[in-house]
């Protein structure tokens, strides 16, 4: 998606702030490369854009799109950091927070998790209003280097996208409908895949929670020196700017 | 509802490994159609026609057989509500479930067909000949309660009927002999007649009065592409299955996309519960429709079409093959349409499989690309970028009978019906709590009040229009009139009388959405599950003041971020509830009296220890004895 540098850009703003694009670069994309950070959880580096999550919802001319999908356009006021978008970007996190059992005391991925750092970026201090849908998923540690806690999952799709367009493989993939479409492997369980710990699929950064597990490095990093023990998540990209 | 997803754990059920299926038959299945992915629904539904089932074995080999990955298979088998991957039985009886059956006596129904199957909604027996479930609305509301008996539809039907059916269907009888003795013999029109009624109440004079046969195509051969386009934008028509875009904008933009090929598809998924006015047109104009097609294409340069047939009018497939059938003989499809060098088309009928999403038109050409049925990313739009990555018009039913109209009496004819920005005539289905439920075909502009004296609604207390996605209005909203400007509504027009329970009624349609959500974004697939929970509390009297406003955040949430048009209508039985009905929510909501949440109920709170100590509570269990 992202485009050709050749060509001439176009400048919009985002919260005011002169932003300028490529045709056929989304409002994230150009808002990345000018260190203006969109908070995003189903989006990824290097990955086609899904625009599922809908955390990185921004308005765009009085219309709310996901800055993910959305092509940038000449002249555009975008709103991002604005108290509306994130009270609604907060509901989002919650809801997935609600789907499944997050219990960060008791998870390895604390620490390096988005879902948690997004929750702290959005300042989700209060007690939540959802009810808890407590799924109860089996345990896939049938791979000897991989296990599987998909009661953690968040539907993100990174995974599939990763193991599909950069490994080549298509390991994982959605199942079902509605409530019930979850993200399933390609067989009966991992080990009945062709799924290695070297895929890119399975490195630390695509599961942006503590769904996918490798087994034997959980604690390699100790929790206070771990990606958000250092800052705010999206503070890479808020530093170009400085 | 929640039964659609049920899952059978009656251990007597056969399995599908019991009786392998073999290797040659997969094959023979993918082979028919050509071996390509994009055809998967196809597969799948014929797979499941045949072997009631989907195993993981087959999976695997129509995985191989259409070079996907198994998984890629499962997603598209576990996403239709028709196919299943645990063995269904010989016939699958599926009760209709909408909340206009549910007040037809559906309960009673569904009593009868319990009793004389001697299984449960949601089960199926242990030889495996029936299988019993509950689905959404099937497009039968003004003869409800109605049922699919695989590909045959029962209507009307009463505690009788449902154990006259039900005790020859044991006996062994086929679904078909249900109708008629001599089935086989009867034209697909006889056929359809003889499941379905037309209540067919008030004809209007573009689609349901006389209508010459071909006269709109025969003047489109004539014309170019920028006239025919002309004509339908001047005639002010625009789309009939509840959006409302302009028609002849969208075929002109999908005109001026220079592309190898163009797709022009027709809408027939009709899912909105409570609308069958489709259901109606396919039965008596099925000619005027492909008629309308075949106009599009000319306009747009098409020369394949699709007609995306939900799987619920599956009953009507054989009446719309034969009708294409003809048209080729006739030369009315195919190449040189009319006689006339280039003008080539035709069509191909994409069965649906049980998914409400698929009539929003990403989803529908996802469906019809052999995936799950999921909206796609907009942009692209579908008349850039569509089926297949070709440029691509879908328009309603309804649209292309009109366009076909319009082609043969003109665009001030049409034009002048109707009101202001609401041109033409209208098909509105109504049914509820009415004396003459049916298809009303009347200009736009008539109110809510002058639609009730015709139908024989007057005591309505709460009208539904445009179905769940749309409005409940009050009686002092019934002066508001029928156009896209005040009350828009793709047809369904649901009549309560001052004895229905409105939260009832709310929590159906929660439920519904629950059900077709596709869950591809956050928003829909958990907000509507949220909805309906809340609504659950405040039904059994557990909500306070505070939830009213925690309905309406969470609505606008939903709204607000929500990826297609499901999420973005969705909330609206709550909110156009609490606007219209404020009564019925604040009646049943108080505050608590200490602080604390009357939603916190100890004992459940506990019951999960209990299980795990596999002990009672010392405080809270007054038997506890240890």
């Amino acid at each position: 998606m992202s485009g050709t540098k050749k060509e001439t850009g176009f400048s919009f703003t985002i919260d005011g702030v002169e932003v300028t694009a490529y045709a056929g670069q989304t409002i994230m994309e150009a808002a990345d490369e000018a260190g203006v950070y969109i908070p995003r959880l189903c989006d990824h580096e290097g990955l086609r854009h899904q625009g599922s999550c809908r955390v990185c919802t921004v308005k765009a001319g009085g219309r709310s799109v996901a800055a993910c999908t959305q092509p940038a356009a000449p002249g555009q006021a975008v709103e991002n950091e604005t108290a509306h978008l994130n009270k609604m970007r907060r509901d989002l996190v919650e809801m997935l927070f609600h789907e499944g059992n997050h219990l960060c005391p008791i998870c390895e991925a604390s620490g390096n998790c988005e879902l948690q750092a997004m929750a702290y970026r959005l300042d989700m201090t209060e007690a939540t209003k959802f009810p808890y849908l407590e799924p109860c998923r089996a345990l896939d540690a049938s791979h000897p280097d991989i296990a599987l806690d998909t009661n953690r999952c968040i539907s993100c799709g990174r995974c599939i996208r990763a193991s599909q367009d950069v490994d080549g493989k298509g390991i994982f993939g959605y199942v079902g409908r509605g409530i019930h479409r979850r993200v399933a492997v390609n067989g009966e369980n991992l080990a009945d895949t062709n799924a290695d710990s070297g895929d890119h699929a399975m490195s630390s950064e695509v599961c942006p929670v503590g769904c996918i597990i490798r087994k034997r490095v959980g604690f390699a990093t100790p929790i206070g020196e771990r990606e958000f023990d250092k800052g705010l998540i999206g503070h890479e990209i808020e530093e170009k700017r400085k | 509802m929640g039964n659609g997803h049920a899952i059978n754990h009656d251990a007597a059920a056969p399995t599908c490994e019991f009786t392998p299926i073999p290797e040659g038959d997969i094959a023979a299945i993918c082979a028919t159609f050509g071996n390509d992915k994009h055809r998967m629904l196809d597969i799948l539904r014929e797979v499941q026609d045949r072997y009631h089932c989907i195993s993981p074995s087959t999976l695997d080999r129509v995985a191989s057989h259409t070079d996907l990955t198994r998984i890629e298979v499962e997603g598209v088998a576990s996403f239709y509500s028709f196919l299943s991957l645990v063995p269904k039985g010989k016939v699958t009886i599926r009760l209709c479930d909408d909340i206009v059956d549910r007040f037809c006596n559906l309960e009673e129904v569904t009593a009868v067909f319990e009793e004389v199957l001697g299984i449960s909604i949601g089960q199926t027996t242990a030889d495996g000949a029936f299988s019993l479930e509950y689905t959404p609305c099937i497009g039968m509301c003004d003869q409800a309660p109605a049922a699919m008996v695989n590909d045959v539809l029962l209507t009307s039907l009463t505690p009788e009927t449902a154990r006259r059916a039900a005790e020859a269907l044991k006996e062994g009888q086929s679904p078909e002999t249900l109708v008629s003795d001599r089935f086989d013999d009867l034209t697909p029109h006889e056929q359809a007649l003889r499941m379905v009624d037309n209540n067919v109440r008030h004809a209007g004079e573009v689609l349901l009065g006389p209508v010459p046969e071909d006269a709109g195509l025969n003047n489109a051969v004539g014309m170019t592409s920028s006239q025919i386009i002309t004509a339908v934008e001047e005639s002010g028509l625009r789309g009939c299955g509840g959006a409302g875009f302009t028609t002849g904008r969208k075929w002109r933009f999908a005109a001026s996309e220079r592309a190898e090929k163009h797709f022009v598809i027709c809408n027939a998924d009709e899912g909105e519960p409570g609308t069958f006015k489709d259901r109606v047109l396919l039965t008596e104009r099925p000619h005027l429709l492909v008629e309308g097609m075949t106009i599009a294409a000319r306009a747009v340069g098409a020369q394949q079409g699709i007609i995306y047939l939900r799987g619920e009018y599956v009953y009507l497939r054989p009446l719309l093959l034969q009708v294409l059938e003809e048209r080729r003989r006739r030369g009315l499809l195919g190449e040189a349409i009319l006689g006339v060098r280039g003008f080539d088309f035709d069509i191909r009928v994409q069965m649906g499989a049980g998914a409400y999403i698929c009539g929003e038109e990403g989803a529908l050409i996802s469906s019809c690309e052999g995936l799950p049925g999921e909206p796609k990313t907009r942009p692209p739009f579908p008349v850039n970028r569509g089926y297949l990555g070709y440029p691509t018009v879908v328009n309603n039913v309804e649209t292309f009978c009109h366009a076909a109209r319009i082609l043969d009496k003109g665009a001030s004819w049409f034009h002048d019906m109707g009101t202001e920005g609401s041109h033409g005539t209208k098909l509105f289905s109504i049914c509820g709590d009415c004396l003459n439920p049916g298809i009303y075909e009347l200009p736009y502009g008539h109110s809510v009040w002058e639609v009730l004296e015709m139908v024989g609604g007057q005591d309505a207390a709460a009208v539904q229009v445009g179905g769940p996605s749309g409005m409940m209005i009050a009686r002092d909203s019934f002066h508001r009139k029928l156009t896209f400007d005040d009350l828009a509504t793709g047809g369904a027009i649901i009549i309560f009388n001052g004895d229905r329970n409105i939260l009832e009624i709310v929590e159906y349609y929660m439920s519904f959405f629950v059900h077709e959500s596709c869950g591809y974004c956050t928003p829909c697939r958990l907000g509507n599950v949220f909805l309906q929970k809340a609504i659950q509390k405040f039904r059994k009297g557990l909500a306070n003041p505070e939830d009213i406003d925690y309905l309406k955040e969470l609505s606008g949430t939903i709204i607000e971020t929500s990826r297609c048009g499901l999420g973005m209508t969705s909330p609206n039985p709550i909110l156009s509830t609490l606007q219209n009905f404020p009564l019925v929510y604040s009646a049943v909501s108080k505050p608590s009296k200490d602080g604390i949440r009357d939603t916190f109920d100890i004992q459940s709170a506990i019951d999960g220890a209990r299980k795990i100590a596999k002990r009672r509570s010392y405080i809270f269990d007054k038997d506890f004895t240890q």
